[in-house]
């Protein structure tokens, strides 16, 4: 008999598993399911990305590079930031490279807070951001967004939201899975209370190339804010880059020195083929990633519009791949809906509760897939809805 | 790019109904559309792009480049033309280089290739000389790439 779990810490023990996995175990079986549950790029690493991981490979580019990452890739993320997001941070001491922004977020949250401190975050938000928070003994705070605002964050509720001992702010516009995107004033307004309450800001920025309307502001970039601000970016969502893991953190270097040794002692480094992999994207993905944004564009158009002439009402998402429609219409809460559409018509949306309790009578639903799947499963959500007692 | 146009470039298998709902414009006004692109000889047709390992079993596939002298005869456009109208011929360009015209051909085996070389192609007037190669294998096509295994194999299909 297995009682190892006994071994398992109480704070480890007493973390819910993500709502995801549970879903995902049942998709995973199910042949010809419509997955809009996918968060990735539908699309391949484009070619010239891939070939400088295979050039890495041929040159016997495999050993370990500094704990920071390889010197070449932190000066390009250092003219990338500067450029397209305004602030300057130094390559040696300013910009560290992690797997992925995961281990970036996990690193500043461990190297920053001690047991009982607080963290603000709006909710419904990636699904790691609270769990993150706990295993370093930490209280997460969640502030509520809304569909009626887009999901942007209203800085009134997060004023109403702190409470003493909160230190760190983490903040992820565009959001999964809304799409809510926070404009400059509204993200001043968020900024002059980070500064007020002496808030560390954690900015997880790694859908903002997929912005599809206005442009883009980091709150790094606002006065006052980049010594606050650590910028949490990587490749896997502008590049269609997920499976080479690779992210970075840029902030005043006391911060990223914390966040330095946790990394030397847990990672190491990031993999050297993926780190030259992510230089040829800085240096020359611009154009494919245009592409693909522009391809997101006219699948979120035509998913939004899918939704609303299904009677699930949907605000139409600025930013990212998801689409976020209201499902209270039907009379189920997002699990229940979640789960009969998946068993009634094989399309898989993940409950919006996935991502949080501000979530509840919302699901997910991924337009980072072909029009193909769109439409159809479109025609399958229609036939679900046609069989719920209060559609009748 | 025309809407229509640039949905049905993408290559995603959809009909006219399904191309409808996309753009909201329903199936009426695509077809439409498509009438008025044919209209206009932007769209000559549409065909379904085969894996060129299925085309293989049954058909053998060659390009030919020509040499052509234009004096007394119809010149490149007359011969071009000609050339054309083979059933055989699947695509013809003029080009720029050591050769005049570039032609794909498709038979049923090699036999019928070569005969069409000899007895059609170099008996019309003009036609200075012939080099002919066959498609041994292919690697990519129409912009989709052929590959043993799809490349999303370990892909979850539920991800946060």
């Amino acid at each position: 008999m297995d009682d190892s779990a006994r071994f398992v810490a109480q704070h480890v023990a007493t973390l819910p598993k993500s709502g995801i996995r549970d879903f995902f175990a049942i998709v995973s079986k199910m042949k010809d399911a419509v997955s809009l549950g996918i968060g990735e790029p539908d699309f391949v690493t484009p070619f010239h990305i891939r070939e400088a991981a295979m050039a890495a490979l041929e040159k016997g580019r495999t050993s370990y590079t500094d704990n920071r990452g390889t010197l070449a890739l932190r000066e390009e993320i250092s003219r990338y930031v500067a450029r397209n997001y305004g602030p300057e941070y130094n390559p040696e001491d300013e910009i560290l490279v992690t797997v992925g922004v995961s281990e970036a977020l996990d690193a500043l949250l461990r190297a920053t807070l001690n047991p009982g401190d607080k963290v603000l975050y709006h909710e419904p938000c990636y699904v790691s951001y609270a769990p993150s928070v706990t295993l370093c003994h930490a209280t997460p705070v969640p502030i509520r967004t809304v569909s009626s605002d887009q999901f942007a964050l209203d800085p009134a509720a997060l004023r109403a939201a702190w409470q003493p001992g909160c230190k760190v702010l983490v903040l992820n516009f565009p959001t999964n899975p809304t799409g809510g995107t926070a404009n400059r004033a509204k993200l001043e307004e968020i900024a002059k209370f980070a500064i007020e309450k002496d808030l560390l800001v954690a900015s997880d920025e790694i859908y903002s190339e997929l912005t599809f309307d206005g442009d883009h502001v980091s709150i790094a970039s606002l006065p006052g804010m980049r010594e606050r601000t650590v910028f949490l970016h990587g490749f896997s969502k502008a590049f269609a880059m997920t499976g080479f893991r690779i992210g970075y953190a840029c902030g005043p270097a006391g911060v990223i020195d914390g966040m330095l040794k946790i990394h030397q002692y847990g990672i190491m480094c990031a993999s050297i083929i993926s780190q030259e992999a992510a230089v040829e994207a800085l240096k020359n993905g611009r154009e494919s990633m245009l592409h693909m944004r522009d391809k997101y564009r006219e699948r979120r158009d035509f998913i939004v519009r899918r939704f609303n002439e299904l009677g699930l009402p949907c605000h139409l998402p600025r930013g990212a791949f998801y689409a976020f429609p209201n499902i209270t219409g039907t009379g189920l809460d997002s699990m229940t809906f979640a789960s009969q559409l998946l068993a009634a018509q094989k399309v898989a949306m993940v409950p919006g509760t996935a991502f949080g309790a501000a979530g509840a009578g919302f699901c997910r639903a991924s337009f980072s897939t072909s029009y193909e799947r769109i439409h159809e499963a479109g025609e399958r959500i229609a036939r679900f809805l046609d069989t719920l007692p209060a559609r009748k | 790019m025309n809407n229509v146009l640039k949905l049905l470039l993408e290559g995603e298998p959809l009909d006219t109904a399904q191309i409808g709902k996309i753009l909201n414009l329903g199936a009426e006004a695509v077809d439409r559309e498509l009438a008025g692109l044919r209209a206009q000889g932007i769209l000559l047709g549409m065909r379904a792009v085969l894996n060129p390992s299925y085309e293989a079993e049954r058909r053998v596939r060659a390009v030919i480049e020509i040499k052509i002298r234009t004096e007394g005869t119809g010149g490149f456009d007359g011969i071009a033309e000609r050339i054309s109208q083979f059933e055989q011929v699947e695509s013809c360009y003029l080009m720029s280089g050591g050769y005049d015209l570039l032609v794909v051909v498709t038979a049923d085996n090699l036999y019928k290739v070569a005969g069409f070389v000899h007895e059609r192609l170099a008996r019309i007037e003009g036609v200075q000389g012939t080099s002919t190669h066959f498609f041994l294998r292919a690697y990519k096509k129409d912009g989709f790439v052929i590959t043993d295994e799809g490349t999303r194999r370990d892909q979850p299909s539920v991800s946060p």
